[in-house]
């Protein structure tokens, strides 16, 4: 008899990277439950992935600013995932974050407090059971605060903190942490925006990255690659000079 | 705004774009528009995607909605690509009933265009494979169509150019193959009257098309290749087919990076070309051999953008179907005019149809030839007097290819318009779906 299928659970499953992320492992056999806040949008991908893939896709309401229900709904997933991956995650509006506190407090609060506590909370889950994979994917913008986005930034480095902390405490426990950093995607969330083609990935690309980071055990994942040398750079700026870069 | 054109690259014209990611955006979209027809992905070759006030396209409409593997029936939204179809469900095992010459074509674009492959002959169009329908209408309803339900709304939108209404998704069925590979045998023809013995001797055959050189004159007028195919059986597979039993469905390997200057497909390219592929072709004449799902039905898809090989003015298609009666006389008659006036098609393809069951679809029992024409002052005319041939003929042109035919061409050849326009103003009746085609073609 075949083993039952891994499941992979994707909090952002309407988003493009967590549809994609779940096309990519369904196709490799896992059963998927795509969890977001539009049901009606996200029964859309669950039937689009179960037709093309032939695995159970179930859907799951999740709201990542609702805190308070974060243990109903893991107690109503109908398994326990053997991995999550998180793709929540809300770019806001720079200029407006910087004089309206709610919508700042939004940025950060869907980049960082709930993607980290969900995470969080699995991972006590997945140490109850001895086993388990969380892909929180943060950004590029985390590796260091710039004028053009920082809110956003300096909440998906506190997630990337989050990651790195938790990984760190679970590894001896055999539960796998995996940090995925992408650079430019080509999504709804970068719509409209001018994009340096090299630089860009397609959601497909991120997908595949995280698949792989999933089977062979990788923590820090970045997309497309020459991100982490561009990071690596952006990182040892002496902070006098990186004051006056327009960035 | 932004320049939109066919797959020809003209006629162009400055077009507003409306892109629905959703079915209810779509359908809101059309019925509070002016003039709008949906667009797929844009390989029609002429002006038939391209409204007349906006054009809607369906390209974000990609999910497949269902699927039920013991019957083949696979539900999708309008904009799902063949070739994503084809991608996702060939390894599993199955294979649209019809495939046109490319896979880059959406399932709204193969319904309104009632688009036909090799297997035309036996097996019937796109159409004939599709079990129901969602429908926008400009008069503002989602209507389901079939051939129980509404079944008039359902036979116009077969080949209906997208002129009833915008298809929102369609429920159609896939064929089960047990390989991704082709038997394909190539078969020489001498002349013209060769080649279609051979494809009326070939009904039973699965897939039948032949090339044509049209550079041959004389007593070899008319001489083609011509390729039959069936799907592989798994007892038919060789050791090398065997480790790879659906072979992967790629993206385009090469693709064309500018406009080829305007000299590059003269008489002379032509020529030689015309002349080493026959020659290759007939070297491989004879025994079947095994050929990949992929290079075998869309041998262009290879090469990305390749409608750049006729320059900057673009190209123009004359596709033509004429009835069995007629066909041997006219198609000699023509390809008499194209060897003469030495301006040789790259690409001549000459298949075998039979008949269709949409109002407005082109297919009819005969003969049907498609030609490609790099755009020059003196080709329009030239046109004309091919025209000429088919109405006199009783045949029709392709309005999928279609980007210059008169009105009295298309009347001639489409006798069911007047009810055709009849089903679209009861659905519309404030005319709100309007392409560019039927303002030219006063649809």
């Amino acid at each position: 008899m075949p083993d039952s299928p891994k499941t992979l659970l994707v909090l952002g499953g309407t988003s493009d990277i967590g549809r994609a992320t779940a096309l990519a492992f369904a196709q490799q056999g896992w059963a998927v439950q795509l969890a977001g806040r539009d049901v009606q949008s996200l029964n859309r991908e669950v039937d689009d992935i179960a037709a093309r893939t032939g695995m159970t896709v179930t859907a799951h309401a999740f709201d990542a600013l609702r805190t308070d229900a974060f243990a109903a709904f893991i107690d109503g997933l109908p398994v326990l995932p053997d991995a999550v991956v998180c793709v929540v995650g809300l770019l806001g509006d720079q200029p407006r974050a910087e004089s309206d506190m709610d919508h700042a407090a939004t940025v950060m609060r869907s980049n960082y407090e709930g993607p980290s506590l969900i995470l969080g909370l699995f991972a006590e889950r997945f140490l109850g059971r001895g086993s388990g994979t969380l892909i929180g994917v943060s950004s590029v913008a985390g590796d260091r605060g710039r004028a053009s986005n920082y809110v956003y930034g300096s909440a998906k480095a506190g997630f990337t903190a989050f990651l790195s902390g938790l990984r760190n405490r679970l590894a001896e426990h055999g539960i796998h942490v995996v940090t995925v950093k992408p650079g430019f995607v080509r999504t709804k969330m970068t719509e409209g925006m001018k994009l340096p083609k090299p630089l860009t990935a397609e959601p497909e690309v991120v997908a595949k990255a995280i698949l792989l980071a999933v089977i062979s055990n990788k923590d820090v994942v970045y997309t497309l690659g020459m991100w982490r040398l561009i990071m690596l750079i952006i990182r040892n700026i002496p902070e006098s000079v990186f004051k006056k870069l327009k960035l | 705004m932004t320049m939109l054109s066919g797959w020809g690259r003209y006629p162009s014209f400055a077009a507003d774009v409306v892109s629905p990611c959703s079915l209810a955006a779509a359908e809101a979209a059309t019925a509070a528009s002016q003039g709008a027809v949906a667009r797929g992905n844009g390989r029609a070759y002429g002006d038939a995607a391209i409204g007349t006030g906006m054009t809607l396209s369906m390209l974000g409409l990609d999910r497949v909605r269902a699927f039920d593997t013991a019957s083949g029936r696979l539900t999708v939204e309008a904009g799902v690509l063949l070739a994503d179809i084809i991608a996702t469900f060939l390894p599993r095992g199955f294979f649209p009933k019809a495939v046109p010459g490319t896979r880059f074509v959406t399932v709204g674009g193969a319904i309104a265009a009632d688009v036909h492959g090799k297997n035309h002959h036996g097996d019937g169009g796109f159409g004939d494979h599709v079990e129901s329908l969602l429908l926008a209408t400009g008069g503002g309803e989602v209507l389901r169509a079939s051939r129980d339900e509404n079944a008039d709304v359902f036979f116009a939108t077969i080949g209906g150019m997208g002129l009833t209404g915008t298809i929102l998704e369609a429920t159609l069925h896939l064929a089960p193959v047990e390989t991704g590979w082709i038997t394909q045998r190539t078969v020489v023809a001498e002349n013209l009257a060769a080649a279609l013995a051979i494809l009326a001797a070939s009904d039973d055959v699965t897939y039948s098309v032949a090339w044509i050189d049209c550079v041959a004159k004389g007593s070899h007028l008319g001489r083609s290749l011509v390729f039959l195919g069936e799907h592989a059986r798994l007892d038919e597979l060789d050791s090398r087919a065997l480790d790879n039993r659906f072979p992967p469905i790629g993206r385009p390997r090469l693709a064309v990076p500018f406009d080829f200057p305007g000299f590059t497909l003269n008489h002379l390219s032509v020529a030689a070309f015309n002349e080493l592929y026959y020659r290759m072709g007939a070297r491989k004449a004879g025994s079947p051999f095994l050929v990949a799902a992929e290079p075998y039905f869309f041998p262009l898809d290879g090469i990305g953008a390749w409608n750049r090989i006729y320059g900057r003015n673009g190209f123009v298609q004359h596709q033509c179907v004429l009835p069995l009666g007629t066909a041997a006389d006219a198609l000699a008659d023509m390809l008499d005019r194209i060897t003469q006036r030495g301006t040789a098609s790259f690409l001549a393809v000459l298949k075998k149809l039979g008949p269709a069951h949409g109002l407005m679809s082109f297919p009819m029992s005969g003969y049907t030839l498609a030609l490609d024409f790099a755009i020059t002052p003196s080709l329009f005319g030239f046109l004309e007097t091919l025209d000429e041939i088919v109405v006199k003929a009783g045949g029709r042109l392709y309005l999928a290819k279609d980007a210059r035919q008169s009105r009295a061409t298309f009347v001639a050849g489409y006798p069911a318009v007047g009810h055709f326009r009849e089903i679209c103003r009861r659905l519309d009746p404030q005319g709100r779906i309007h392409s560019q085609l039927a303002e030219r073609l006063g649809v």
